[in-house]
């Protein structure tokens, strides 16, 4: 009990060694952020990765791929169908993809992947990462009217609108197809027009008189070609001057204003760059065209060449795909590339993904699968090999920091046994007065480790509320330090999160609390047995 | 003051824990068989020697002492300084070990015991005042003077107990006359003040013994008078034996009966 009162009272009393105890305070506090953090991080591009990978790949070692998937899938399904829950196909193919800004064309190295688009986002999160809703729910390769969300949907906070994107899908090809043929007739300069007409004059479906098109109106210099084969006058004996305009016209020339090619998503980082201010800038936008080229399959492999129309843009968040990553629909990769048996009709693909039920172990699928086809031809990989080293990388970088913050806090251990060293030099006369009282030596010990466990638990609580505190308003902090220092701390446009992700585990937090209050009563351990040891005459005679 | 029940205060035999209950000897231990180990007398020692060494030098303090306190007895033990006087009462006190002879107590050998009982000696049979009062600093003067039956009592017992515990406290404050300062810190209190506060505390266990070391040696003469009363008026009306250390022979000349320390060895004066 006298153990426990003194402790107390010297806790109350002896404030330096309140003050030991600050570089534990600090030494939690900093392991509860960047274990927060890099926790965050962690999770966030585990579940991109995981959202972007499915479960369990088996792919072919070669860009021609394998024969027949459905034979696949059902040898799939044959020898690990229980824990399946969707596959799909998909080919995989370096490319170049092609686009035009302002007259200058930009060249891209891409990732050029076919999708089924009825099956593909059951396997993956593919679908989430759309940005138009109801792409989200369905994907199809169909340009849509419009609708593309303005605000970035995943965001957490404070998002900048994305410009131009509420004139995305057809709105914005019409408009654009309108100003590319004016231009080409010699249409007057746009001129800013007050009494422009609202944007949804331009939802007409025949092309409107006047185009509007960020605020400027172009007038239509001659009427559309397509208007003036309409229009032209039929012979007197009623044929048509020629019989063929008219098919020549719908089936030959390709009106971009009507008629969109085959459709493709984008990887956003793509088709866009971030300004500083973290706010998003188009080069293309759904309702644009894009060229794409890409060997053909055979030897040796020539470039084939096709024109796509931009429908959707994906955004995963993880740079390194969505700066690499355009979809388009399976059959016309494969038509593209000639991967197609024209015996069968069947095309080759790359790859089957291969979804799993939540309960289901991936590796344990992946060992039955990798048994089932031989690995000369196929690579069976969950989605964490894939991505491995990386995942490694995190783990063993978090590793290492847990290892020198812990160090920081092995430090401040030492400043506690120096300080109770003082303490206890301090309070000898009063060791040897609870001597002559009868205290046993093991009481003695007993009151120093109590008044380091003490001062471990003032330290390492307070630590914990600040690390917490500071974990829960790290945005604003950041926010804070960059209005302070004009320096952005958290820079949306190098890691595609608009916000500092944080993840706090109470596991975590648990042992870094009883790491350090160890940490304190380690430290205590030495002074504390000075004490017991003192000779109580030795110790009254003290002065 | 006196509607406080007075059973440990006024009969310190008759305690539960009284004669011997902690001394009794273990099983193996074989009794003392000293001659002057004998229950007649309270408290003994016995051909005592204590050397100390200071650069290697070695000093003799006590060079066989022997001692014998009766039961009740107001013993002074008078001395230059540096005659010994305190290391013969911290020896008394089981606080050291003597090179050399035996300390009984009640007729058992208590010098060798293990560090223990000889904590629970300290604890329960003998009670000790200072000349400079050694009050723990951090607490207050109730505090203090319940801090032998803190530590006697783990911590539920003592909660258990807090009530009669607290009685008894303010009780022996109120014998001594500091019921005014309860709530004080040793700083801020008086030399005087000081060390009532550790009489009240040497008797909170309810000792046999009561050892005082120069209990008077920083006080003003009145503030000395004032506590030697106490201690004459402890040894009267409730038969404690005290043993008290002094230099001062007028101080001495109070108790029963005064020894006198020289060359270290006891001088009957």
């Amino acid at each position: 009990m006298y153990k426990y009162l003194l402790c107390w009272r010297y806790l109350r009393t002896r404030y330096i060694a309140l003050a030991s105890v600050v570089s534990v305070t600090l030494g939690v506090a900093t392991m509860i952020v960047v274990n927060s953090v890099m926790e965050g991080f962690t999770h966030e591009m585990q579940d991109r990765i995981h959202g972007i990978l499915s479960d369990v790949v088996v792919e072919s070692h070669s860009m021609e791929g394998f024969r027949d998937p459905q034979a696949h899938m059902d040898r799939i399904r044959q020898v690990a169908g229980k824990y399946i829950a969707g596959m799909t196909p998909t080919v995989m193919m370096p490319a170049l993809l092609n686009f035009e800004v302002q007259g200058v064309s930009h060249t891209r190295q891409v990732s050029f992947i076919g999708v089924d688009e009825t099956t593909h986002a059951e396997v993956s999160d593919f679908g989430r990462y759309l940005q138009h809703p109801e792409n989200r729910r369905q994907l199809s390769f169909d340009l849509r009217e419009g609708g593309y969300d303005t605000i970035d949907h995943q965001a957490t906070a404070h998002a900048l609108p994305r410009e131009r994107m509420d004139v995305a899908g057809w709105k914005y090809r019409r408009i654009f197809a309108q100003f590319q043929k004016d231009m080409k007739a010699g249409a007057p300069p746009p001129v800013a027009d007050e009494a422009a007409p609202p944007a949804d004059a331009t939802k007409a479906e025949t092309p409107p008189d006047d185009v509007v098109y960020e605020g400027f109106v172009y007038r239509r210099a001659e009427p559309a070609v397509a208007d003036k084969a309409a229009d032209e006058p039929a012979d007197p004996d009623g044929k048509p001057a020629n019989p063929f305009a008219a098919a020549a016209r719908t089936e030959s020339e390709f009106d971009p204003a009507r008629q969109t090619h085959t459709g493709i998503v984008m990887g956003i980082a793509l088709a866009s760059y971030r300004m500083h201010d973290g706010s998003d800038r188009f080069f293309v936008l759904p309702g644009d065209d894009v060229k794409i080229i890409v060997p053909t399959a055979g030897t040796p492999p020539k470039p084939a060449s096709d024109f796509f129309t931009v429908v959707d843009f994906y955004e995963s968040k993880m740079s390194e795909y969505d700066a690499n990553f355009v979809f388009v629909p399976i059959r016309k990769l494969q038509e593209m590339r000639g991967m197609i048996d024209y015996s069968t009709g069947i095309g080759n693909v790359t790859s089957i993904q291969i979804k799993l039920h939540n309960d289901a172990d991936g590796k344990t699928v992946r060992d039955l699968l990798q048994k089932a086809f031989s690995p000369q031809f196929y690579g069976v990989q969950t989605w964490r090999d894939k991505q491995g080293p990386l995942l490694a990388a995190v783990h063993m970088e978090t590793a290492i920091l847990n290892v020198l913050l812990f160090m920081i806090i092995a430090v401040a251990g030492f400043g506690i046994l120096a300080i109770f060293y003082m303490i206890v030099v301090e309070k000898t006369k009063d060791i040897g007065i609870l001597k002559s009282l009868g205290a046993p030596s093991g009481g003695i010990l007993g009151i120093f480790l109590a008044y380091g466990l003490s001062l471990g638990i003032v330290g390492s609580g307070v630590g914990m509320v600040i690390g917490l505190l500071f974990v829960a308003y790290i945005n604003r902090i950041a926010d804070g330090l960059a209005w302070l220092t004009g320096q952005e701390v958290f820079d949306p446009a190098i890691y595609y999160f608009q916000q500092i992700p944080t993840i706090v585990q109470p596991f975590t937090v648990t042992w870094i609390v009883a790491g350090a209050m160890l940490i304190a009563v380690v430290a205590s351990i030495l002074p504390a047995r000075r004490a017991a040891r003192l000779h109580p005459v030795e110790a009254l005679r003290y002065e | 003051m006196n509607n406080v029940p007075l059973r440990k205060a006024t009969e310190p035999q008759s305690r539960p824990t009284a004669p011997g209950l902690h001394l009794a000897t273990l099983p193996g231990e074989t009794a003392p068989a000293a001659a002057s180990c004998t229950e007649a007398v309270q408290l003994a020692a016995v051909g005592l020697w204590k050397r100390y060494y200071k650069a290697h030098v070695e000093i003799p303090v006590l060079r066989g002492v022997d001692l014998q306190v009766r039961r009740g007895e107001f013993l002074s033990v008078i001395g230059q300084s540096g005659s010994g006087k305190s290391t013969l009462l911290h020896l008394l006190g089981t606080l050291d070990a003597p090179d050399q002879g035996q300390i009984c107590f009640k007729g058992q050998r208590i010098d060798n015991l293990p560090n223990r009982r000889r904590d629970l000696l300290r604890n329960r049979d003998f009670g000790m005042i200072f000349q400079f009062y050694h009050l723990l600093p951090e607490l207050t003067a109730l505090e203090n003077v319940l801090a032998p039956l803190l530590i006697a009592a783990g911590a539920w017992s003592y909660l258990r107990q807090r009530r009669a515990h607290l009685d008894r406290a303010r009780y022996l404050l109120d014998i001594v006359g500091l019921s005014h300062r309860l709530k004080h810190k040793p700083r801020e209190l008086s030399g005087g003040e000081m060390q009532r506060a550790a009489i009240a505390r040497a008797l909170v266990s309810g000792p046999e013994v009561l050892l005082a070391d120069e209990p008077t040696g920083n006080l003003d003469s009145g503030t000395g008078e004032e506590i030697l009363r106490i201690l004459r008026t402890l040894n009267e009306q409730q038969n404690l034996t005290i043993v008290m250390v002094t230099h001062d022979r007028a101080i001495a000349a109070q108790a029963d009966r005064t020894v006198r320390l020289a060359q270290g060895q006891v001088e009957v004066v």
